[in-house]
């Protein structure tokens, strides 16, 4: 493939990419790098399946073009896991029966984990907000939320 | 889709931005900087740019600073970076609240308050929230800079007097009035999405009057705007639902309102009746002594 190579730091790896420009960074992930759990579906902002967390933040990695990237340290669902143990959120999402099809299901894991170690403070309500912001065409979202929330328990809303 | 060739330029400072524009705008190169609007653009085929200046890389263009009687937003300061007060106060609590309604988190993260101001979306939020508090916008070319006030900024749906060779480097947003308070109403389908109508109003009291009436509308029309007739109902009255109603009304006759297959003009003249009225109900919550967005 033409274009300029470039390095892309993924979950602690260095991998050299070959890309022309506007290749983005959810392509360059999982042609470039081999890391297919990053899945694309829309690739116009809109489904969040192909949510990452770059420098900390949660970002559409379609919407962001992988030279972009250069310098960045850049986290997939592939490394959630520590070898065979499940993170916390993954084994949520399994005992709440959190996923059918599973397409949807990386953006989710990458979207929940990135807004909450970027805001742990943030309220029941307010992720539920961050909740909407990818598409879930199976489960109905309430067993997304429930594993949410028992990964990452938030404390009662204070009363008014 | 995948957006079509092009080349990305990653400047690491305004001046080598500036001529990176000065060589290649007349080419049709654009800067990018969220990218969560001419991305999906590129993709959807709507925008051919054979140059992209990125500018995610310059150094300083991410600050936010409260400086005399405006703040001071740089070209990257993100849409994120406002979820909590930037600055003590209602005014800080306003734009918190403004940017929750902003698509969604992981867009938020990238999408900035320059970007929204220069690509001119009749639905963004802050194209509302300059038009109604007032901004200055800080142009920066070859040639030197210029600022723009709001009032001259806008041209149409997603058009302004920004030269394609120039970089919006600033906004300056007006700090709203001592001991105002506001109030913030936007509709739409479902969450994250544009709004089909939103209204953002503020005053402050005086021996129980409204004064300083800030009502502006997004969404409505292809630009937002101040409505002069709604503001003049209410200056000098005591708030109250029927001095709401009353003076929202008005904008009924006093808009143009945008029209789509699945919004007809006269629901969203409708709609900004009822935008107006729930913002000006916000803000007399949000009055000094109540619970809220109060100076
Ligand atoms: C699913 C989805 C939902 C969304 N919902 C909303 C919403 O509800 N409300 C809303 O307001 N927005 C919404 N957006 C758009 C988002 O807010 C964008 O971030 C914003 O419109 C543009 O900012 P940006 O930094 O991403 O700009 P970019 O996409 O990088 O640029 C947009 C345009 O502005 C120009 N530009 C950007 N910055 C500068 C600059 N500093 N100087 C000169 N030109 C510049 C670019 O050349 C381009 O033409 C949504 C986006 C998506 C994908
Ligand atoms: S593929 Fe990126 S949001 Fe749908
Ligand atoms: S599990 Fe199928 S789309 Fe979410």
């Amino acid at each position: 493939m033409s274009g300029q190579t470039f390095q892309l730091h993924v979950n602690g790896t260095s991998y050299a990419v070959t890309a022309p420009d506007r290749k983005t960074l959810g392509d360059a992930l999982r042609e470039d790098c081999g890391l297919t759990g990053t899945h694309l579906g829309c690739e116009q902002g809109v489904c969040g399946t192909c949510t990452v967390i770059v420098d900390g933040r949660p970002v559409r990695s379609c919407l962001m073009f992988a030279r972009q990237a250069e310098g960045a340290q850049i986290r997939t669902v592939e490394g959630l896991a520590q070898g065979e143990r499940l993170h916390p959120l993954q084994q949520a999402f399994i005992d709440a029966h959190a996923l059918q099809c599973g397409f949807c299901t990386p953006g989710f894991l990458m979207l929940i984990v990135g807004a909450l170690e970027q805001d742990p403070d943030m309220t029941e309500d307010e992720l539920a907000e961050v909740l909407s912001s990818n598409l879930c065409r199976c489960t109905g979202y309430a067993a997304i939320a429930k594993a949410a929330l028992a990964a990452y328990p938030r404390p009662a809303t204070p009363a008014e | 889709m995948k957006a079509p060739p092009f080349t990305l330029h990653r400047p690491a400072t305004v001046d080598e931005a500036a001529g990176l524009l000065a060589a290649l705008a007349d080419e049709g190169a654009l800067v990018l900087a969220g990218g969560q609007s001419l991305v999906p653009m590129m993709a959807l085929r709507l925008a051919y740019p054979p140059d992209l200046i990125d500018i995610n890389g310059i150094a300083g263009l991410d600050r936010i600073e409260l400086s005399g009687d405006h703040l001071a937003i740089g070209a990257l300061a993100r849409h994120h970076d406002f979820r909590r007060s930037v600055v003590p106060g209602p005014f800080g609590a306003l734009l918190a609240r403004i940017s929750h309604e902003i698509a969604h988190y992981p867009i938020r993260t990238r999408g900035t308050f320059c970007g929204s101001l220069a690509h001119a979306d009749p639905a963004s939020e802050w194209c509302l929230t300059a038009a109604t508090l007032g901004a200055e916008m800080v142009l920066r070319s070859q040639a030197g800079e210029r600022a723009v006030p709001v009032a001259d900024w806008f041209e149409g749906a997603m058009a302004t007097v920004r030269e394609p060779e120039e970089l919006l480097v600033e906004v300056r947003l007006s700090r709203p009035a001592e001991g105002s308070a506001w109030g913030f109403y936007e509709f739409n389908r479902r969450a994250g999405d544009f709004a089909i109508g939103a209204a953002l109003a503020g005053y402050r009291l005086e021996g129980g009057a409204m004064r300083d009436v800030h009502v502006g509308i997004g969404a409505i029309e292809e630009v937002p705007r101040r409505l002069g007739e709604v503001e003049a109902a209410l200056e000098g009255q005591p708030p109250g639902p029927e001095a709401f109603r009353t003076a929202a009304r008005i904008a009924a006759g006093a808009v143009e309102p945008l029209e789509d297959f699945a919004t007809p003009a006269d629901y969203r003249r409708d709609l900004a009746v009822t935008a107006i009225e729930r913002a000006l109900a916000e803000a007399a919550l949000a009055q000094p002594g109540q619970r809220g967005m109060a100076a």
